[in-house]
């Protein structure tokens, strides 16, 4: 069954405006990192969407029904491998989030995502369409709880969030009522305002960074300096921008981390509203060509497959961009395809590997 | 596995993929309004908080206008300098740095809280003054801080020199920071808090000539402070030089006439008004001011009795004594009765019932011999007969009791008494025995020096009355002379009517006081070979009677106004001596200003001589500049004096080296650089002497 496929199939349209997009990325990375120490970072990043190519053709190749099969394994792997960092991880910035195996430093978390991705599928494709029951809901919140906890603790509160939409998605892909959802809800809510104001899970300064967006003005030299910088630039870039290489907030260095949470601050500095627009198109072109591949997926599996890479890649388009213009507070999400990072470039290629592969699959019975 | 394979079949229901496009449209549209509210509408305002991130606007201050006298000599220069700002703009707290930027500027910590204290109201991009004319030593501290201290900023500036030992100086005035009631007043609108302005003499009257335009550049920074590049500069335009009509020379001998002695003494060419040397004393160092003056050392300052930044020769406000008799002569000659009148002087005379007393027994005279011998007793009986509103009356047209209109500020109006400024002053009718001391120049009667030189020479120019002044109206615009005149008021140039009898009368007896002769009482001062004439004054101080122990407070001050030749004259010199007890002393220091000119004039009339009739060569013109040079290393480098400036200096101003810079001692005139806006011979003179290097 296996013997039709060719790349025929593959979603080339999809895969050029990707591509697209990573240019446009080494370009910002190039012009946000000239003038500072990250300086070749551009070339860096090029080696990581290369080494993501080759993952993504890799990943097609294998049948996507042989890693749902495998989804449970590889999420006992990754219990242990977060409860490995929490023992033997490398200490950056007062975090534990990586794992250094030989020359490679690797950052579980973004791992988990993927099998998350997978295993949520797995999961409520077996349960079919059928009405879920609160057994049901329950057990999926435990399977994405149990992880999100783990990485909470690490603490990377940001790339904890993102499992949070992959759950979401299930639920609601997967049936479950109006009523239930409703009642989810409210309990979600008494629930994180009882964790909010215990004080004890979240620190304090990751309340403040969340909080500094509501008025970055209060102490615009702590915790809403980051904001407030990253306003300005996008501010500053006006219809046109300032042109390549020539942001000032970008290339005076008063823009944080330019070249990756804050990548489409610096972009928007330098090519105006017309630039950060046709970016935005050109995520939402992505987007909706991925929902067109879960339509068109074979099964109700693969179906969810591309909506769980469909509900990380929109969550976190939301949380950084709107981050960057003041919407949002101040997590450290990355920008798939556009902020510099190898883990994040690895896994956006994954996940899209998975999406093709349930493409090529598409007619296959 | 075979319940898989069954729902492998399965679709997703379509609605739930429409409702997640929605959502994903609809967040997509959310952050396009966002982007749209930053770039679109909100761009200006949040380029301009860019453009504040990254620019420093700092000034390029202007240097001051050079001054020099009427031959183009230097006489206030300027010298480079560094001076340290902070500035604000990074919005960090500062306060705990405080103490390590007070130890590494040398500042006195209070001080320096004071000073930002003051700046907390005003904008954050207004870079605070903290010191002036750092060191060497100091600007390193801030160049290895920048890290630590990125608020710290140096400015390159030009500093004001002034001569050394005060010369000049209450003409020459001093700069410093303009103050809060100045930045108030409308005039100075032009300043901000930091600047440097006028405060006294010819660099307050003249400021805005002298002061040139700010010019500014934006200096681009990162966000850690450093500077990236420059741009936007727009370069100061330097204030104009101004040529004043002190004549070095004869400033030179009226500092060394006066010497020590508390007074002033001015010399004016009558017929302009043109001054050609102010002396007050004691003095100040414009220097000190310059670098800014330390509290201790202004209070000292103004606490000093002796009021060292007095211009006493514009402020002093005293009775003219005996010099007054010229004005009394005028009003009595002018009115017909002082031709006729003859009055026997035995010591004294008895006036509405007292006795008022005179110097000498002086017998029977007339006008010719009262001026020359300044008898009191003529003086009572014409002022008896004149009464105080006729002698008032002539006193006003000569200017007593107003201001000249001298181009310096603060000048004192003097007071002339009359009935009705008695009655307006003191509500009270004016007695007709008061008129009796008021006719030697006693009682009310207060006059500054400017207005008594301004009087009697003006008398003795047949009542071509002048303006006194520093500045000619050419060296500067017509709209700036007009406020000028606005700004300092007077009686100004005038003519005043005299019979041809009035003054001849009056010049050959004021000739007279200088002549040898019984009671002359100023024929100590004679002059051979000058036509000298003027009148002392002795003038006694409140509840001073006829004390007479020199330089004590009831000893009477000390009156000289001479003037050469006795008609139309050239020059005249008033010369005020406080508690210097007999005005014939004063005379023969004015003698010493007038032989000073007079063997000038006489040197330079012997050099004109020789040059021929056609234009004269450059070698000759540089021959007079050699002449200035030995004038001008006399001022800056006094005989030993030079070791004391060599050690001092260079510790105040923290520029090493710079003294001898002035005083190079085989050339000195290299100082003075090319003059700008010069005219006539001084120009060619200066051409000459930047030729002749």
């Amino acid at each position: 069954m296996h013997k039709a496929l060719g790349y025929r199939d593959f979603d080339w349209p999809l895969l050029a405006m990707v591509l697209l997009l990573c240019v446009l990325s080494v370009f910002e990375i190039y012009s946000a990192t000239m003038h500072t120490k990250y300086i070749g970072f551009h070339i860096k990043q090029m080696y990581w969407i290369g080494g993501g190519l080759v993952l993504m053709f890799l990943l097609a190749r294998v049948d996507y029904h042989r890693l749902l099969d495998f989804a449970y394994w590889a999420y006992g792997a990754c219990i242990l491998s977060l409860v490995a960092v929490r023992l033997v991880g490398t200490r950056v910035m007062g975090a534990r989030r990586w794992v250094r195996i030989g020359p490679i430093h690797f950052q579980p978390s973004e791992w988990v995502k993927l099998v998350l991705i997978v295993l949520i599928a797995h999961y409520f494709a077996n349960l079919g369409c059928r009405r879920l029951t609160w057994p049901d809901i329950f057990k999926a919140i435990g399977l994405v709880g149990v992880p999100m906890l783990l990485v909470v603790a690490q603490p990377d509160l940001g790339t904890a969030l993102t499992y949070f939409p992959i759950l979401v998605a299930g639920l609601f892909l997967g049936g479950i009522h109006w009523r239930q959802a409703l009642l989810l809800v409210t309990v979600s809510v008494v629930v994180v305002v009882g964790v909010w104001s215990s004080g004890k899970v979240i620190k304090p300064y990751q309340k403040a960074r969340l909080t500094s967006f509501l008025n970055p003005d209060a102490d615009p030299r702590g915790t809403g300096y980051h904001l407030r910088q990253s306003l300005i630039a996008v501010g500053s870039g006006g219809i046109w921008g300032q042109g390549a290489e020539k942001g000032t907030q970008t290339q005076g260095d008063f823009l944080p981390i330019p070249h990756a949470d804050f990548i489409f601050a610096a972009f928007s500095e330098e090519h105006g509203f017309v630039g950060a627009f046709l970016v935005l198109l050109l995520y939402f072109a992505i987007l909706m060509r991925l929902i067109q591949n879960a339509q068109t997926a074979a099964d109700i599996s693969g179906a969810l497959l591309v909506m769980g890479v469909v509900a990380v890649l929109t969550f976190q388009i939301m949380v950084n961009i709107g981050m960057v213009i003041g919407f949002m507070p101040v997590t450290g999400i990355p920008l798939p395809l556009m902020s510099y990072g190898g883990s994040s470039v690895l896994f956006t290629f994954l996940a899209l590997g998975v999406v093709m592969n349930v493409r090529m699959r598409r007619f296959v019975n | 596995m075979t319940t898989e394979r069954v729902n492998r079949e399965e679709k997703l229901p379509a609605l739930k993929l429409t409702l997640v496009q929605y959502g994903i449209l609809l967040i997509m549209l959310v952050l396009v309004t966002g982007l749209w509210r930053l770039q679109v509408l909100g761009a200006d305002s949040w380029k301009v908080l860019a453009e504040q991130n990254r620019i420093r606007k700092v000034p390029i201050l202007a240097p001051r206008g050079k001054l020099f006298d009427r031959e183009g000599r230097l006489l206030v220069d300027n010298y480079p300098s560094v001076s340290c700002f902070l500035v604000r703009e990074q919005g960090r707290p500062i306060d705990a740095d405080l103490p390590l930027i007070a130890r590494g500027l040398d500042l006195d910590l209070d001080q320096l809280r004071a000073t930002l204290h003051r700046y907390r109201g005003s904008a954050a991009y207004q870079p605070i003054p903290i010191k002036q004319d750092i060191t060497p030593d100091e600007q390193a501290f801030i160049a290895a801080h920048r890290n630590e201290l990125p608020e710290l900023e140096t400015i390159d500036e030009e500093r004001r020199l002034y001569p050394s030992d005060g010369f000049a100086s209450h003409v020459i005035g001093y700069v410093g920071e303009v103050s809060e009631d100045m930045l108030n007043d409308p005039r100075y609108a032009y300043y901000e808090p930091g600047d440097v302005v006028g405060r006294a003499g010819i660099e307050q009257s003249y400021d805005e000539i002298l002061r040139g335009q700010d010019g500014s550049m934006d200096v681009i920074v990162d966000s850690h402070g450093r500077e990236v590049g420059r741009e936007g500069i727009q370069p100061a335009v330097p204030g104009h030089d101004l040529k004043l009509t002190l004549d070095i020379d004869i400033q030179r001998a009226a500092e060394q006439a006066l010497g020590a002695a508390n007074g002033a003494i001015i010399a004016m060419d009558p017929r302009t008004g043109e001054i050609l040397a102010l002396v007050s004393h004691p003095n100040f160092d414009p220097n000190a001011f310059a670098v800014r003056i330390g509290r201790a050392e202004w209070s000292s300052l103004i606490t000093d009795p002796s009021h060292p930044l007095m211009n006493k020769a514009i402020q002093d406000q005293l009775a003219p004594g005996s010099t007054f008799k010229v004005i009394m002569s005028v009003a009595g000659l002018q009115q017909g009765i002082a031709q006729n009148l003859k009055v026997n002087c035995a010591g004294g005379g008895t006036f509405y019932g007292h006795f008022f007393h005179c110097d000498h027994h002086h017998g029977l005279l007339s006008i010719h011999e009262a001026i020359p011998e300044s008898c009191d007793t003529y003086f009572y009986q014409l002022a008896s007969m004149l009464g105080i509103d006729t002698i008032a009356g002539y006193a006003h047209e000569l200017g007593i009791g107003v201001k000249t209109g001298i181009d310096l500020p603060d000048e004192m109006a003097g007071v002339m008494p009359s009935t009705e400024w008695k009655m307006k002053n003191y509500h009270e009718k004016w007695y007709a025995g008061e008129v009796i001391s008021v006719g030697i120049g006693q009682g009310a009667v207060a006059v500054t020096p400017i207005q008594l030189l301004r009087a009697l020479s003006g008398v003795a120019s047949d009542g071509h009355m002048v303006r006194p002044h520093l500045v000619d109206a050419d060296q500067v615009p017509a709209d700036f002379e007009r406020a000028l005149l606005e700004t300092y008021p007077g009686s100004g140039a005038t003519q005043v009517p005299l019979n041809p009898d009035t003054w001849m009368t009056i010049t050959d007896g004021m000739a007279g006081t200088t002549q040898p002769g019984l009671y002359h009482t100023a024929e100590g001062a004679h002059l051979d070979g000058i036509d000298f004439a003027g009148k002392t004054g002795t003038a006694q101080v409140v509840g001073g009677g006829d004390t007479h122990n020199r330089g004590g407070a009831k000893t009477p001050n000390a009156w000289f106004v001479g003037m050469a030749p006795r008609r139309n004259p050239e020059i005249a010199v008033v010369v005020l001596q406080e508690h210097g007890d007999w005005g014939s002393g004063s005379a023969k220091l004015a003698a010493q200003v007038i032989t000073a000119y007079v063997n000038k004039q006489r040197r330079l009339e012997k050099n004109l001589a020789t040059v021929p009739a056609k234009p004269p060569t450059v070698g000759q013109q540089a021959s007079a500049a050699q002449a200035a040079t030995v004038e001008m290393s006399a001022i800056w480098s006094r005989p030993g004096k030079r070791e004391q400036n060599l050690r001092t200096v260079p510790e105040r101003l923290g520029v090493g080296g710079f003294e001898i810079a002035l005083n190079p001692p085989q050339n000195p005139i290299q100082i003075s650089v090319p003059v700008r806006p010069l005219s006539g011979t001084a120009r060619n003179r200066a051409t000459a002497r930047a030729e002749s290097r």
